[in-house]
């Protein structure tokens, strides 16, 4: 029963809300569409919580991306000992280092009292379901080791049975207490995702890399606008 | 020729009384909201002296504008594929403390205070944490060279200054300073623009007034770290970032920008010039000295046939090109060359030019006023309070010439309208200063009139902004009939 709300329900409320709020959100009220950074507030201790943050979650994300997509491609790479030794080494130092940045933003957040008077309720939120994200991957990562080569055959063919619409919960009913605290809790990051400063994630600027180095924006066809004579 | 109008500016710093009505009027109507107190879209600084937010100049600490890289322009702070590692924590981001925090006093506490022996006081609280803080600075700590010995000594325009020199303008009885107003220069090469990752900074193509669509702006902070001039803000509350917008509302209702008209000193000037776009990146990646020569082959004489068809072939309307015309700006920049860019090596090309100050020795205590019409007119000007080095490091990239001939025009102006109106100089003299500054009788004349007896509508020529047509020229206006009112941007709906 549980089982069925939490792996059967929950994913496709998290990503209706995801998708609903996102997109009302970005047509309605573009402007809170920020990365809200407090940089300029406290210049030092930030570089210590946002760079490795940044760096280990987006690399995590990848590999659990990864192991989303391209499965096969993942456990032909882990057939090699050596080479699952180093995915899972390599994953999980990256986790710590997005734990230890965590840890320094919240750090940040509560003794600078500056940074302080811009952190939101919301951003608690985002702290407390990344550090349980995060803890619970670790934990899952140590205790429940060789992971990228048994999500293969769990966890991904239950992400695609929830794409197909035909939820097969047995693929994850067995899974040890860890990972499904951990499953869920993705969910619930995702169903948050929408209301907090994480949408800056969606925003991020790729166009930057290709686009011409000036803007310039008329508010006329330059070649026909003329004064009367 | 792609030609382009730009809204230019012009400070003639012979006449800043250093009152700072221009940034109060300025903090009054544009950023006295959270998040903005701090900011000063139009501060007034003393020179020698480091400025605000602390020593902006150096770009070496700062990494704004552009450098050249093999002989191609490149941003010195975090252009193109740069921007991957320096997204999550920009390495030359200012922080509030190189500004300052603003502050506010617990008024309340002078009356509420319960009876006793002291005096009640108002404690100061910072406007961001509302504790209470120990001011330690402000945006204008160093005002009319207080504090020197930690400011204006400090200036980085001091640098190839010699020790002796540097000695000589510290001494007490030599110590001479001018005011340096700055609002953001909108420059044709804008460096805070090219840095925006999320492409939300922009020039306005008709005026070339440099904005940050607030809609767009994600908090990358990159347009902070890439202005050399230290003009975009991040406004801490909002997470966005905000800068100078040339009072565009007032440009486009004809009026001038709130700093030029509360100006007392009336030593601002605004009108259009017309540049050539297709040269900016040539111009741009010219050695040192010759950047203020590069600057003002960009913008092209209003006059010239060639350059009138040119600019309606782009769209330019014969109303801003016959504006472009009677433009103030054009005259001091280009015709006569009195009017120099603000650190035109940082190769941004700012559009707002400083009329240097004109500091002579008039008079020492031994020797009593100091004549003028000795055989070297000009040695004036060397002697001057503030070395020409010192000036040409913030008016022309170093290049001492261009600063003294501006000096020496002026001067010779001065000379000129002296005997015409006091008579102590003969005319040979007054015309061999003229002769030897290029300038003709005529041109002193202008100069003099344009400088001292302008009115409201001389010294500001506001372009027609022609909206309306524009947006004749893009949309049928009748499309929105009876679809919208007042402070809507979607059509109102019945029941949403
Ligand atoms: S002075 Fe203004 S236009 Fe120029 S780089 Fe700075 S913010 Fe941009
Ligand atoms: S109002 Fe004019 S005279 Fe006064 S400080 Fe500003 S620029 Fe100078």
């Amino acid at each position: 029963m549980s089982d069925t709300l939490l792996f059967g329900v929950l994913p496709y409320l998290a990503v209706g809300i995801f998708l609903i709020v996102t997109i009302q959100r970005y047509r309605q009220r573009t402007f809170t569409y920020s990365s809200l950074s407090s940089q300029f507030l406290e210049n030092k201790k930030h570089f210590w919580g946002s760079v490795p943050f940044h760096y280990g979650i987006l690399f995590v994300l990848f590999l659990h991306l990864a192991g989303l997509v391209i499965p096969d491609m993942i456990l032909a790479w882990n057939a090699v000992p050596l080479r699952l030794f180093v995915t899972e080494a390599t994953g999980l130092a990256m986790a710590l280092i997005a734990l230890v940045g965590l840890v320094n933003i919240v750090l940040r957040r509560m003794q600078v009292s500056k940074a302080r008077t811009v952190t939101t309720p919301s951003d608690w939120i985002v702290y407390a379901l990344l550090g349980v994200q995060i803890v619970t991957g670790i934990g899952v990562a140590i205790f429940h080791g060789w992971g990228s080569s048994w999500f293969a055959t769990s966890l991904t063919p239950w992400f695609w049975s929830l794409v197909r619409l035909e939820p097969e919960l047995s693929y994850v009913s067995a899974l040890p207490f860890l990972v499904k605290l951990h499953v869920v809790n993705a969910w619930l990051l995702i169903g948050f995702f929408p209301f907090t400063r994480l949408v800056h994630v969606l925003v991020v600027p790729n166009q930057y890399l290709w686009r011409r180095t000036q803007v310039v924006i008329w508010n006329h066809d330059r070649h026909t606008t003329r004064s009367v004579d | 020729m792609d030609v382009r109008s730009q809204t230019a500016l012009v400070f003639h710093l012979d006449k800043c009384i250093g009152c700072h009505t221009c940034s109060v009027a300025c903090k009054n109507i544009w950023t006295d909201r959270k998040g903005t107190e701090y900011m000063w879209w139009n501060n007034v600084e003393t020179k020698p002296g480091t400025g605000y937010p602390t020593k902006w100049e150096d770009q070496e600490h700062y990494k704004g504008g552009w450098a050249l890289h093999n002989g191609k322009l490149r941003l010195k702070s975090t252009g193109r594929g740069r921007i991957i590692p320096s997204i999550f924590h920009n390495p030359s981001m200012p922080s509030m403390d190189d500004y300052y925090e603003p502050w506010t006093y617990k008024y309340d506490e002078l009356f509420n205070a319960p009876e006793g022996d002291d005096q009640p006081t108002a404690r100061p609280i910072s406007m961001v944490t509302g504790e209470h803080i120990d001011i330690k600075a402000g945006p204008n700590w160093d005002d009319d060279l207080g504090g020197s010995k930690v400011y204006a000594e400090n200036d980085p325009n001091l640098e190839e200054l010699t020790p002796e020199v540097r000695r000589q303008m510290f001494e007490i009885e030599r110590m001479a300073f001018f005011y340096l107003p700055r609002i953001c220069n909108h420059c044709i090469n804008p460096s805070c623009v090219a840095s925006c990752p999320s492409g939300a900074m922009y020039k306005r193509g008709e005026d070339g007034v440099v904005l940050i669509n607030q809609e767009r702006c994600r908090a990358w902070r990159s347009c902070v770290s890439a202005c050399p001039y230290k003009k975009t803000y991040y406004n801490w509350s909002t997470g966005k970032s905000e800068k100078c917008i040339l009072c565009f509302p007032r440009l486009e209702a004809g009026e001038a920008p709130a700093c030029f008209h509360s100006c007392v000193g009336r030593i601002r000037y605004l009108g259009t010039v017309l540049y050539d776009a297709d040269k900016i990146v040539e111009c741009a990646s010219k050695p040192d000295l010759e950047l203020v020569d590069a600057e003002r082959e960009l913008i092209l004489d209003p006059h010239d046939e060639s350059v009138i068809a040119a600019a309606k072939i782009a769209g330019i309307s014969d109303d801003v090109i016959e504006s472009a015309q009677r433009s103030p700006v054009y005259r001091f920049v280009k015709e006569w060359k009195l009017a120099l860019p603000l650190h035109v090596e940082f190769r941004t090309f700012p559009m707002l030019f400083y009329v240097p100050p004109l500091m002579p020795v008039i008079s020492n205590k031994d020797a009593g006023p100091v004549r003028n019409d000795t055989e070297d007119i000009f040695s004036d000007i060397e002697k001057a309070r503030v070395p020409i080095k010192y000036l040409a490091n913030l008016f022309a990239a170093g290049n001492e010439g261009k600063v003294r001939s501006a000096l020496k025009k002026q001067y010779a102006v001065r000379l000129w309208r002296r005997h015409v109106t006091v008579g102590d100089i003969t005319e040979e003299t007054a015309k061999r200063a003229l002769t030897d500054a290029e300038c003709s009788v005529d041109e002193a004349e202008a100069i003099y009139k344009l400088t001292a007896l302008a009115s409201m509508d001389e010294r500001v020529v506001v372009p027609p902004s022609q909206r309306e047509m524009a947006i004749e020229a893009l949309e049928d206006p009748l499309e929105h009939k009876q679809s919208m009112g007042f402070g809507f941007r979607s059509a109102p709906v019945r029941g949403q």
